[in-house]
C-alpha cells in the first residue's frame, strides 16, 4: 500500500459496506497445496458480517486461477491465505498475473497465515499491503480493508 | 459518455476482460455515468443465447453450470456466467458460493464467471443482471447462463431476462401438490431432474409428467410455462412476429391449442459426472430454435424489454419517493407517528405523494401550453 493510496482513501468518505449501492467485494483465495482452510472460512464468514461481498475460491487453487477470479469478479481485495511456506513463490506469481491484467494497482492484496518475520519485507516489496499472521484479530483485518479498500 | 467510460467502452468491445469486469462493477454500483455506458452496450447486443437455470438450493445448479460451460468450450464457444446468491438482509454482505464448482473451466478466460449478490434492493437485482447479460453480450460472448438460487419471486423476475429457463428439480422433492403450486415450476422450458441416480429420480420425472400433462389437458399455457410462448398462444392469429398482439396481456387467454407449442422437455442428468449434458444442450438449442421458427422469439424479446423499461422506471421512481422522504424528515420519523396513532400509512402515502402529482400535473399544463404557444 503507498502512502498517497492511504491519504486519497481517507480524504474521502467512507460509503463501503452498507445499502445499496458499493459493496466492498472481496476474493479470499487458498493458493497452493495446504490442506486446511477453516481460517479461510472464518475470515469468509467475518467479512460477510462485515457488510462485505466475499467469493471463496476453494482449497488447491493454482496462482493463475486466483488472478483469473480476481480479474472476472472485479474484488477490491484479495486476501491470500498461505499456511504451506510457499509464499516466497505463489505470492510473486499472483502480483504478475495482476499486473498482466492491469488489476495490481487497485486491488489490495492482503496475505494471512504463517509467514515468517524475515520473507515479510519482500512481500511487502511485491505489492502486499499488510500481512495477518496468526493471532490478528479479526476486528484488526476488517479495520484495515475499510480503511485501505481502494476508492474507484 | 465521459472519456474514461468511453475509453473503458473500447477495451470492453476490443475484448479485455478487466474492462468487462469493470464495466459490471459499475452497473452493480449503479456508478455514476453507469446508464450511458449501458445505453451505448445495447447497439453491441444480440447475438448471444442467454440461458437462466434456477432451482432450489442444493439442486446441482453450479455443477451443472459447469459441466454446461464446459461442454460448450469444448465446442468452441465462448461463455459468460452470472452467478446470483442471496445477501444478508442484515449487513449486505455475502458469500457468494457458487464459483468455487466451476472448476472444470478455471483456468480458462473464455468462461467469464461472475458473482453477484442481491444487495437487498427491490428489482434491482433483475436490472443490474439485465445489464450485465448486456455487458457480456456486447463483450462477444456466445453463450451466456444466469445461475440463481430459485427461492422467490425475485429469481422468477430474474430468469426471465434469458430466453430459455431452466429449472432444476432434486429428486424427492415433494409430493406432486408441490408441482401444482404457483412459482419457480411455471417458467421452465426445460425441466432438469439432477441427481437421476438417486432414489426417487423416477418418481420425480413421473410426477413432472403428470404435471405437464395436467397442464396440457386444463389448456393453460403450454403446460405450466407462459410468458412469452402463452403470449404466442395469445397473438398466434398472425404469423407475423411485428404485429401488434405484443400488446394482449401475456399471462392471461392462453390457450394451448397451438400445434406447435412448446412442451418443456424433462432431462435427467448427473451433473458430478457429465450424464445427459449433452441430451440438456440439445434440448436448450431445440428450445432457442422453437423460439426462432415459431416466430416468439421476438415476443419474448420484445416483452423482456418492456420489462427492462417498467423495472427501470420503477426504480427511479422508487428514488424519487426516497428522497422525497428524506426532505419530509425521514421514515423513521413518519414509522413512529403510525406507531403512536397519531396517523396511518395510506394517510402519509397520500400527504408524500400529493406534491409529487401536483408537480407532474402542472409539467404536463405547462408542456401542452408550451406545445400551444409554439402553434
Amino acid at each position: 500500500m503507498s502512502s498517497e493510496q492511504d491519504e486519497e482513501s481517507q480524504s474521502q468518505p467512507q460509503s463501503h459496506g452498507q445499502g445499496e449501492g458499493r459493496s466492498i467485494r472481496c476474493l479470499v483465495a487458498k493458493v497452493g497445496l495446504d490442506g486446511h482452510d477453516r481460517g479461510a472460512h472464518v475470515i469468509s464468514r467475518a467479512f460477510r458480517d462485515a457488510g462485505f461481498e466475499v467469493i471463496y475460491s476453494g482449497l488447491h487453487k493454482a496462482p493463475d486461477d486466483i488472478v483469473q477470479a480476481a480479474v472476472q469478479e472485479d474484488v477490491d481485495v484479495l486476501g491470500i491465505s498461505i499456511l504451506s511456506g510457499a509464499h516466497d513463490t505463489l505470492v510473486p506469481k499472483i502480483m504478475d498475473g495482476l499486473e498482466e491484467y492491469g488489476a495490481r494497482e487497485d486491488t489490495l492484496v492482503l496475505v494471512g497465515g504463517v509467514i515468517p518475520e524475515e520473507d515479510r519485507p519482500e512481500l511487502k516489496e511485491e505489492g502486499v499491503a499488510a500481512i495477518f499472521g496468526p493471532g490478528t484479530s479479526i476486528e484488526e483485518t476488517i479495520e484495515f480493508v475499510r480503511e485501505n479498500a481502494p476508492e474507484r | 459518455m465521459n472519456a474514461d467510460d468511453q475509453d473503458l467502452l473500447d477495451a470492453l468491445l476490443e475484448g479485455h476482460h478487466r474492462a468487462l469486469a469493470r464495466t459490471i462493477s459499475k452497473i452493480e454500483n449503479r456508478a455514476p455515468g453507469y446508464r450511458n455506458l449501458v445505453s451505448e452496450l445495447y447497439a453491441h447486443t444480440g447475438n448471444a443465447d442467454v440461458i437462466g437455470i434456477t432451482g432450489s438450493p442444493g439442486a446441482g445448479k453450479s455443477t451443472l453450470v459447469d459441466k454446461l460451460a464446459e461442454t460448450y468450450r469444448e465446442r468452441g464457444e465462448t461463455v459468460g456466467i452470472i452467478a446470483i446468491d442471496p445477501s444478508s438482509p442484515f449487513t449486505g454482505g455475502a458469500v457468494l458460493g457458487d464459483r468455487i464448482r466451476m472448476a472444470s473451466t478455471i483456468g480458462d478466460m473464455d468462461v467469464f464467471v461472475r458473482s453477484m449478490s442481491a444487495r437487498g434492493t427491490l428489482g434491482g437485482l433483475s436490472t443490474a443482471t439485465a445489464d450485465a447479460v448486456k455487458a457480456m453480450d456486447a463483450f462477444g460472448k456466445d453463450k451466456i447462463i444466469i445461475e440463481t438460487v430459485g427461492a422467490g419471486q425475485n429469481e422468477v423476475d430474474i430468469v426471465r431476462t434469458a430466453d430459455t429457463v431452466a429449472v432444476l428439480v432434486p429428486p424427492g422433492s415433494g409430493d406432486s401438490v408441490q408441482t401444482l403450486k404457483a412459482g419457480i415450476l411455471e417458467i421452465a422450458d426445460v425441466f432438469v431432474v439432477n441427481k437421476a441416480d438417486r432414489d426417487g429420480a423416477d418418481r420425480t420425472v413421473q410426477e413432472l409428467r403428470e404435471m405437464l400433462h395436467i397442464g396440457a389437458d386444463v389448456g393453460f399455457g403450454g403446460s405450466g410455462h407462459h410468458g412469452a410462448d402463452a403470449m404466442a398462444g395469445a397473438g398466434g392469429t398472425s404469423t407475423d412476429d411485428t404485429d401488434t398482439d405484443a400488446d394482449t396481456d401475456a399471462d392471461t387467454d392462453a390457450d394451448s391449442d397451438e400445434p406447435d407449442d412448446w412442451t418443456p422437455p424433462i432431462v435427467e442428468t448427473v451433473a458430478t459426472k457429465g450424464t445427459g449434458v449433452d441430451t440438456f444442450i440439445d434440448e436448450l438449442a431445440a428450445h432457442k430454435s422453437f423460439l426462432v421458427d415459431s416466430g416468439t422469439h421476438a415476443e419474448k424479446v420484445r416483452q423482456r424489454y418492456a420489462e427492462e423499461i417498467r423495472t427501470l422506471l420503477r426504480e427511479d421512481v422508487n428514488a424519487l419517493l426516497e428522497s422525497e422522504l428524506e426532505s419530509a424528515g425521514g421514515v423513521d420519523e413518519l414509522a413512529e407517528a403510525v406507531r403512536t396513532g397519531e396517523t396511518d400509512p395510506y394517510a402519509i402515502a397520500d400527504d408524500v405523494l400529493t406534491p409529487v402529482a401536483d408537480c407532474l400535473s402542472e409539467a404536463e399544463i405547462e408542456a401542452v401550453q408550451a406545445e400551444l404557444n409554439s402553434q
